[in-house]
């Protein structure tokens, strides 16, 4: 393989036969093999740790909350349905059908404008969009038209990405922005009650689901707990508690479980990929805003109520958290995760047209990262510029 | 005593091959190099030609800026090459020596009774002076200026750094002759950092006319620039001199002999060199000198005058350095590894980082190598370098000021207080594999551009 690879090589050089293709060469030898490079400058060691590890246990951390997502998109079909004789290993065939082809478009489509891109620059590809293709197909619906999907990382990731100069130089979180652009440019497909059971979609536009032969049960809604954000309307849709926190319930692929999204979350702060700092005051911002909503009559709902519903927690754990768009100070760490917090339940509480507010949290406190690490910055600065004048 | 500086933040780089304290050689001085390129910024003029006989203290370089500082030969023999690089940039003046050392004889006189101003031109003329280092920048001390304090750091944290106390073990004589001396080029005084760990009890805390400051932590505790940062801090307009405690023994050593004798311990270290221990060697000894240490039948060894963080790729062919007291001997990592990023383990590499499981064994020694481990990126993760870094400094905004070449932002996010030494671990942790001394390096040749 090694031999192959060293064959093949000078042909992928600067004026080689596919010397264009150098980037894409690069990116897969790099993929196979970590690089023969020696440090040239400065330190003459450098630790073994590089951004694909990092982002490798990122991607590691997704996994749970994917698989659950998997088997809960092909378990709320049977129910929709009234799929009673359907097994484990049925929902999970369902929802691979579901979701595989997500994570194909993700990918082909994410990877194809990283790899062109890298090439006009003469860059190494970078590993970013591993994570961003991951997270995509986790937080949109698992109906959602393949083509639509399509266009959507095409934009996040020219628009959101490459045109600030790729990974690393982004304003704001690649994955969300992708779900942005579905929400306000396909707002018939990214809201309402029916989109949030696979199959339901085609059911409704063809008369027919995947299982054919059963039509929707009578009780279905289709809605998810944000929809109807009140004890009444939990209790009378039949969700509980544990229902939220296991994850048993119609939403995005990936951001059901309250149990996946907490072992990714442990991964996360174990390894360091991720702050805990920003977790823990994103879930704290949650808490405030949510209990004061509950105090002052807004919701009846207790604040860790709105934890647990939507996706507050996926987006806390793994897009509030992403190192790039967030807040880079240790200060405006905590700030920055506390307004995340605040604002999505804000946003749940006081527009019901927008029931998931953690996108649009997370997108705004994106654009303020910088402002608030300026203002820390600043600040640490000039009080340390006075303790020396004085002293 | 009391007031100990506790650093929390910093990483000692479990890398294998300490040296033995014992002296395991003492090397007959074969050629040996004058190198200006181990001073940053200074612009050489050439005193000898090829064929010149020159005796050890005999100048050799002058500083075009500063005519009296003078850089003399540490041996007696014969000029036999100047090396040259790019643009007839000058690298080396390689002197053979001869069997028999003879030293030029400088006439002292009494320490006590000489002025400042005495004591400037002796170590001027004796090639000594450049042994004191200007922060900001870390240039040539400038002779004309009256530094607001002189810092010392009495001991090391570099990875496999010499034991300062083994090295200068019957040297502290001279070091307190230096001291005393040198406190008269500044009204701040001498500053000298003791290691916490060892500060009553080391020969360094009985030393007179100084005044000690004690740290503990990781490294770079030892670093005079982390010390300096939290004793007096460099603003805008000051300027501080630091001096290595190997120098004070130097100019010590030359102030009561009159000789300019730069014979020093060093430590022959890393996973490569056969041995460890340390040499009695000079700086600008060749290292082929040290060939009992090393094995380099495959040509895989890199040669590094200092240590792995910040010391100099000089090659088998090179030189010691004139500030190093120490060989680093590491294999050049130019192997493919496969799969490396995605294996759950790789118990024969460490990081600091928990996505390994290097942290289950705190014990282990690595036998690292030079390979870069990565590709460069751009900065992704924001918080691991304020982990390696005892200062109230923001790195990665800093490195960003300097590669946006903007001298506001660098001045404002402390471009005075930091040398790339003091950030090197910054450079060694980073996941994006950035070149964060070299970036550094360039911002400050800005600065002194730019403010002169």
């Amino acid at each position: 393989m090694r031999k192959f690879i060293d064959k093949i090589k000078p042909s992928f050089e600067k004026g080689g036969k596919f010397g264009y293709l150098h980037s894409t060469f690069d990116a897969f030898e790099s993929f196979l093999y970590v690089p023969d490079t020696v440090t040239r400058r400065g330190a003459h060691i450098r630790d073994c740790v590089d951004l694909k590890r990092i982002m490798i246990i990122m991607v590691l951390a997704l996994v749970p909350a994917m698989l659950f997502g998997i088997w809960n998109t092909g378990y709320q079909h049977s129910l929709a349905f009234g799929l009673t004789d359907w097994g484990f290993w049925n929902m999970v065939g369902y929802g691979l059908v579901k979701v595989i082809p997500l994570y194909l478009v993700s990918y082909i489509v994410g990877l194809a404008i990283e790899f062109v891109s890298a090439q006009i620059r003469g860059h190494e590809v970078n590993e970013g969009y591993l994570v961003s293709g991951m997270l995509i197909p986790l937080i949109v619906p698992a109906d959602v038209p393949l083509w639509m999907l399509a266009l959507a990382v095409a934009f996040a990731v020219i628009i959101g990405k490459e045109v600030f100069g790729g990974t690393g130089m982004n304003m704001w979180n690649p994955a969300l922005l992708a779900r942005a652009f579905l929400f306000f440019s396909y707002p018939s497909k990214m809201s309402g009650d029916t989109i949030w059971t696979a199959g339901v979609t085609r059911y409704l536009a063809e008369g027919k689901a995947y299982a054919s032969g059963n039509g929707l049960v009578d009780s279905f809604s289709g809605a998810t707990p944000l929809a109807h954000p009140s004890m009444d309307g939990l209790q009378a849709a039949g969700t509980s508690l544990w229902d939220m926190i296991a994850g048993i319930i119609p939403g995005c692929v990936g951001e059901t479980s309250v149990i996946a999204i907490l072992i990714g979350a442990v991964i996360l702060i174990w390894t360091g990929v991720a702050s805990w700092k920003i977790m823990l005051s994103s879930v704290v911002g949650g808490l405030a805003i949510g209990y004061l909503g509950f105090a002052t009559g807004v919701t009846d709902l207790p604040g860790y109520y709105q934890l647990v519903m939507g996706g507050f927690l996926f987006g806390t754990v793994f897009m509030a958290t992403d190192p790039v768009t967030a807040a880079q100070t240790e200060t405006g760490k905590w700030i920055y995760g506390f307004l995340v917090g605040a604002l999505a339940v804000t946003v749940r509480l006081f527009n019901p047209g927008y029931p998931e507010g953690m996108m649009l949290a997370i997108l705004l406190m994106n654009t303020f990262a910088p402002l608030i690490d300026h203002y820390v910055v600043n600040g640490s600065i000039s009080r340390r510029a006075k303790k020396f004048k004085t002293a | 005593m009391s007031n100990n500086i506790d650093l929390k933040k910093g990483l000692d780089i479990p890398i294998s091959g300490a040296a033995a304290q014992k002296t395991a050689k003492v090397t007959v001085p074969g050629t040996v190099a004058v190198k200006p390129t181990d001073f940053r910024g200074l612009k050489p003029r050439l005193l000898v030609r090829e064929g010149d006989k020159v005796l050890a203290g005999s100048p050799v370089l002058a500083d075009k800026e500063s005519p009296d500082i003078l850089f003399t030969s540490p041996v007696s023999g014969t000029v036999t090459e100047i090396v040259r690089g790019e643009k007839r940039k000058l690298l080396e003046v390689r002197i053979k020596a001869d069997a028999t050392q003879e030293y030029l004889e400088f006439a002292v006189g009494q320490v006590a009774n000489l002025d400042a101003d005495q004591v400037k031109s002796l170590l001027m003329k004796a090639g000594l002076w450049p042994a004191l280092v200007q922060r900001p920048y870390g240039i040539i001390a400038n002779p004309a200026v009256k530094p607001k304090a002189i810092f010392v750091s009495a001991f090391s944290t570099a990875p496999l750094a010499a034991d300062m106390e083994y090295v200068l073990r019957d040297e502290f004589d001279d070091i307190q002759t230096a001291v005393n001396a040198l406190s008269k080029l500044t009204d701040g005084g001498i500053h000298i950092s003791l290691n916490a760990d060892n500060a009553s009890g080391t020969p360094f805390h009985k030393l007179e006319n100084a005044t000690f400051h004690t740290f503990s932590g990781k490294h770079p505790a030892g670093n005079v620039g982390v010390q300096i940062h939290h004793i007096s801090p460099i603003m805008k307009g000051d300027t501080v001199w630091t001096i290595s405690p190997v120098m004070l023994a130097a100019i010590g050593k030359f102030l009561n002999t009159g000789k300019y004798d730069m014979s020093r311990l060093i430590a022959v270290t890393g996973p490569k060199a056969i041995g460890p221990a340390y040499v009695k060697g000079l700086p600008g000894m060749s290292m082929r000198d040290l060939k009992e240490f090393y094995d380099n039948s495959g040509s895989d060894i890199r040669f590094i005058s200092g240590d792995v963080l910040t010391g100099t790729n000089v090659g088998e062919d090179g030189f010691l350095g004139f500030f190093d007291n120490q060989v680093t001997l590491i294999k050049e990592g130019n192997e493919h590894e496969l799969l490396g990023w995605a294996k759950p383990f790789r118990t024969k590499q460490f990081s600091t980082s928990h996505t390994y499981f290097s942290w289950l064994t705190p014990k282990k020694k690595y036998e690292m190598d030079t390979n870069l481990h990565g590709g460069p990126r751009a900065f992704v993760m924001s918080d691991v370098y304020s982990k390696v870094l005892p200062m109230h400094i923001y790195p990665v905004y800093l490195i960003k000021a300097c590669l946006a070449e903007d001298i506001d932002k660098m001045e404002q996010f402390g471009i005075y207080e930091v040398l790339e030494e003091d950030l090197a671990l910054c450079e060694y942790v980073c996941p994006s594999k950035i070149e964060i001394q070299s970036i550094l390096s360039d911002g400050i040749s800005l600065m002194m551009k730019e403010m002169a």
